[in-house]
């Protein structure tokens, strides 16, 4: 192997670099030029092999030397992933900074997990104890939070021979398995998916605190989702809302070729702000990989990659994690400029022919499991689309809806209405909503599809009297529709509008949920049968307590806030029909 | 250490030439191409193997033939940076055309540009006063953002550019500001706009000038502004100037682009475009930004001119995924003789959040901003209305807001081309006109802000009676 593991470079066209001498095997890691920059195998032609560079490539000679490794794109998985920021090939960024200063430059390797911090190491099974890959064999108390298990890596099994505790490095040996020295960190490579033993139907949502998602299309966790929509519509925003707020005990959070100042702005806001259930900085249970958009091409092919081994790394352990790709539409251009350079045949809008297989395979490895260890963990995946144009027609926005089964679109006619988050009520869908909703009857409220139908029935029928009203103007439609659309339009502002940056609006639990948009419904029923028993439509849209019942979702104490509102609209609703008699 | 000369190409292809037996050749290394008759062109390697290199000439191929001696430089292009660039125009690739000397460089750095780090970034949260009440009141500029003018052609967008130029400042601070402009593909009229009213308004003395023309070479755009970039980020963090780097025209840049891709037998992606289009943009744009512990920053506001008005040509989609938020120049408004015609409903300053409020600038901006847009967002709805049903059936609050849509864009949005208005004076402003609507309309102010700064609570009459009337 060794005779084989050194040539000399051929050919440098931007990031693809011909190599010649070696023979490695597809997606091994390469080493070329005098920098040492790191690549991938990723087409092998006779005795060219094909790399595709994770640096930027210039001055890079024919004729300089080339390193195969032998071994594929590895991540580093071990006690340290949380609270860390690394770039697509998971080197850390702090660490970065400190050798090369503020700019990102050329053929440093780091190791993505620190090799002298001690973490300290309570065993939980002992000598002679059996074990197999996946099994946990002790504990770090990663975050004040979250507690790291340690696990066999999955192609390890035997008999413990030896089990240590107390405090190591992630490379110090902390047990030894049938004659195997095995450590807190484990290497995988990352495209290839973790094994696990059983998937289930998603069937519990992930409740993600941002009403229109929750109630009307709700993810499963361990589902996909995507958000689809062009410039300004808020994607990266409800990207954030949802690692901000999603009930998943760990986040892996991918900007992929996106903005620079957007990961800044993860970076400064994730630490100051606290998960609601925990209490505890949200940056604790979270690992954020950062590939901006002018960072290399290749690195941000591999990014997605290395963000879900981390994600399924810490499903093994039993956890619900949330993988969040922002935007997947940069990975697949990634991809076509890659294939571009290979000059290989296109298929739709220059996209190589093979980006479906890979935003399947992509998305497959979502999914609620057993582990191998027999706990159960799930990943959601969450992809950020950017469809050029806002035209949902192309090629990466067609080949995602054809895996995922939540569908949130966004709609820039919303956007630019600041109708916020601006997702389409009407196009967006969750084929998860039918078999979760078991799930709300029995934990929210028994009425809870029910009310579900009747708000999304609403909605439908605004749309439909919309049409009308463009034409003949709304005063033209007999009260009884007005007032339909008067309820439509409670639904929207009050219910389907979530301020993103309000201290309590911001996250909404599945409970007030429920009584926000069971009092508006209820405020349709009780302005219906006062019209019907002949009170006049404008007083009746002119109460104030509507004006209480809309500021409710921004109370603290929203309950006292929203039974205010319907004592006050009781009130009022009997005046207005004793004046009317 | 003497560069070989070689007499060995093969092909010349647009703006690329082909060389064949040559020593190893750096991807991306400099090029000097000697013509017969003692020109000398540059370029750069795009393509190296150990049969063939790729490159692409800047200055065009035109009289380049296959005996022309091409040297290979061994180092990627750099520009000589000091402190007096300041007041300087260069051409496109960064020659002095204005007479003077040669600068002295106290430094050469490389033009491409290395990634910020997003660790090292700072998150960006100083707003940039304009002057200009549509953007400095809706859509506020923040120190290391990118920024464009959605313009198209026969708008002003050169105007707004240059108002902004020259009126930019920073709050309160004695900080010292630099403007690098680059022009591509501009025509020589439009350059010497630029250049009188930089020399007219005395703004040339902080400014740094690169210009390439329209009839400069195409492929000379592609490193414009990258020198330009350059320039700003050696002023920025090392001269510790905040920079305002104005790019113009990025359409003229991508076809650039374009033009090498299609040179290349490239597969193109959307309307030719190359598909890496996306990430040299980025590769320009993400030069803005702000890093900590540096006192310096670079923000930036790229001009489109876009083909057709169409917002989903790929060359302002690309750049609207990229930048943070636009500025839309409004033919409409144009044509009502309104300037600035700055439309702020497709407009968006994604930044503005975090530069704004009390603090930074004022309690009540949040408010404001809403509230106007809010307001004119109605007032405009109610204008597609009434050409339906007619204004009398109109209801007496939604004539008002009809009102308020006309009133909007007579006070607020136009102002003069030399016009600096205060920020506060923007903000009263933004009040006078609220004023105007009723109060229960303002449904997006909250109470305290309200009775804090409506006129209706001061003690000065309210804005009907200060002269903001309906004019018929």
């Amino acid at each position: 192997m060794a005779e084989n593991s050194h040539g000399e470079i051929y050919r440098v066209a931007g990031p693809v670099v011909t190599v010649t001498g070696i023979k490695p095997k597809m997606y091994d890691v390469v080493f070329v030029g005098k920098q040492n920059l790191m690549g991938e195998v990723i087409q092998i032609r006779g005795d060219k092999s094909i790399i595709q560079v994770y640096e930027d490539t210039s001055g890079v000679r024919p004729g300089e030397p080339a390193f195969a490794t032998g071994a594929p794109l590895m991540a580093e998985l071990g006690p340290g992933l949380l609270t860390s920021i690394y770039d697509g090939i998971q080197r850390p960024l702090p660490i970065l900074k400190e050798k090369l200063g503020d700019f990102i430059a050329r053929g440093v390797m780091e190791h993505g997990l620190d090799r002298k911090r001690k973490w300290a190491f309570v065993p939980c099974v002992k000598k002679g104890d059996k074990v197999k890959g996946g099994d946990v064999i002790g504990t770090v108390q990663e975050t004040p939070n979250t507690q790291h298990r340690v696990m066999i890596p999955p192609n390890v099994s035997g008999v413990i021979e030896d089990i240590k505790n107390g405090g190591f490095t992630v490379d110090e040996t902390v047990c030894i398995v049938s004659g195997k020295p095995v450590q807190m960190m484990q290497r995988w490579p990352v495209r290839t998916p973790r094994p696990f033993s059983k998937k289930h139907t998603p069937d519990i949502p992930l409740i993600t605190g941002q009403r229109i998602l929750d109630t009307l299309f709700p993810v499963a966790k361990g589902g996909t989702a995507c958000i689809p929509g062009g410039f300004g519509t808020g994607k990266t925003v409800t990207q954030h809302q949802l690692s901000k707020w999603s009930d998943s005990e760990v986040v892996v959070y991918i900007g992929c070729g996106e903005r620079g100042n957007e990961m800044t702005e993860v970076l400064t806001e994730f630490p100051e702000l606290t998960d609601p259930r925990t209490n505890s900085p949200l940056m604790e249970r979270t690992v954020l990989i950062a590939n901006t958009s002018n960072m290399p091409v290749a690195a941000r092919e591999a990014s997605v990659y290395t963000g879900i081994t981390i994600a399924e790394y810490y499903r093994d352990m039993g956890y619900g994690v949330s993988l969040m790709a922002d935007s997947t539409s940069r990975w697949a251009e990634a991809m076509r400029e890659i294939s571009s350079r290979l000059e290989e045949m296109p298929g739709e809008d220059g996209y190589p022919a093979y980006l479906a297989a890979k935003l399947s395979a992509f998305y497959e490895r979502a999914g609620r499991v057993t582990t191998t260890n027999g706990k159960e963990g799930s990943i959601t995946v969450i992809g950020a689309v950017s469809p050029p144009g806002a035209d949902f027609s192309e090629p990466v926005t067609q080949n995602t809806l054809r895996i995922v089964k939540a569908f949130w679109a966004l709609d820039t006619k919303l956007a630019n209405r600041r109708h916020f988050p601006a997702i389409n009520w009407l196009t967006s869908y969750s084929l998860y909503a039918g078999t979760m909703e078991k799930w709300f009857n029995d934990n929210v409220s028994p009425d809870w599809s029910s009310m579900r139908s009747k708000a999304m029935e609403i909605l439908q029928k605004e749309a439909e009297l919309q049409e009308v009203v463009q034409l003949v103007g709304s005063d033209s439609l007999p009260e009884s529709e007005q007032l339909t659309l008067e309820i439509a339009r409670a639904i929207r502002e009050i219910f389907l509008q979530q301020h993103a940056y309000h201290d309590v609006d911001s996250f909404c639990s599945i409970q007030k949920q429920y009584k926000l948009l069971k009092s508006i419904l209820d405020y349709g029923k009780a302005a219906r049968s006062a019209l019907d028993s002949g009170a006049p439509l404008s007083e009746i849209v002119k109460m104030k307590s509507r004006a209480i019942l809309a500021k409710s979702k921004y109370e603290e104490n929203f309950e006292k806030s929203l039974e205010d509102a319907m004592a006050e609209m009781a009130k009022e609703l009997a005046e207005i029909k004793k004046r009317a008699i | 250490m003497m560069a070989k000369e070689y007499r060995t190409i093969t092909d010349i292809v647009g703006p690329l030439v082909f060389v064949e037996k040559t020593e190893p050749v750096g991807y991306g290394e400099l090029v000097n191409i000697a013509l017969p008759d003692g020109t000398v062109k540059r370029g750069q390697v795009l393509d190296s193997s150990k049969d063939m290199v790729v490159v692409q000439v800047f200055e065009g191929t035109a009289s380049i033939d296959r005996s022309s001696g091409v040297t290979f430089l061994g180092e990627t292009i750099k520009l000589p940076v000091s402190k007096e660039m300041l007041g300087r125009i260069f051409d496109g690739s960064g020659t002095p055309i204005d007479g003077g000397p040669q600068v002295i460089p106290e430094k050469r750095l490389d033009i491409t540009g290395a990634a910020i780090n997003p660790w090292a970034r700072e998150n960006p949260s100083e707003p940039i006063i304009t002057g200009i009440s549509s953007i400095d009141g809706l859509l506020t500029l923040v120190k290391g953002q990118k920024l464009p003018l959605f313009s198209g052609s026969g708008l002003p967008h050169n105007e707004i550019a240059l108002q902004i130029a020259r009126q930019a400042k920073v709050i309160g601070k004695g900080d010292e500001f630099a403007v690098v402009f680059a022009a591509m593909g501009i025509t020589n009229e439009e350059a010497q706009y630029f250049i009188r009213d930089f020399e007219r308004t005395g703004a040339l003395k902080r400014a740094v000038v690169f210009l390439n023309l329209a009839d400069d070479p195409a492929v000379e755009r592609l490193i414009t502004p990258r020198l330009a970039l350059t320039a700003a980020e050696y002023l920025a963090y090392e001269q510790e100037m905040q920079v305002l780097v104005i790019l113009t025209d990025m359409t003229n840049y991508a076809e650039s682009l374009r033009e090498v891709g299609a040179a290349r037998e490239e597969v193109p992606g959307r309307r030719g475009y190359p598909g890496y289009t996306y990430t040299d943009l980025a590769s320009i744009y993400e030069r803005a930004g702000k890093i900590k512990g540096k006192k310096g920053s670079i923000t930036q506001i790229p001009i489109l001119s876009i083909p057709g008005d169409d917002w989903t040509h790929p060359v302002a989609d690309l750049t609207g995924y990229i930048t943070e938020g636009q500025i839309a120049v409004s033919r409409e408004l144009h044509r009502k003789g309104i300037y600035p015609p700055i439309n702020p409903l497709p407009s968006l300053s994604r930044l503005m959040r975090l530069g704004i409020g009390a603090g930074m600038t004022r309690d009540d901006h949040r408010s404001v901003e809403q509230g106007l847009y809010a307001a004119y967002a109605e007032g405009r709805d109610l204008r597609g209305l009434v050409a339906i049903v007619g204004k009398d059936a109109l209801s007496e609050r939604d004539r008002k807001f009809l009102d308020f849509a006309d009133i909007f864009e007579d006070k607020f949005i136009r102002q003069g081309k030399d016009e600096d208005r205060s920020f506060e004076s923007t903000l009263e402003l933004g009040w006078d006109l609220l004023a105007y609507l009723p109060e229960a309309a303002l449904t997006r102010i909250d109470r305290a802000t309200l009775e804090k700064y409506h006129p209706a609570y001061r003690n000065k009459p309210n804005g009907a009676e200060r002269g903001i009337k309906k004019q018929s």
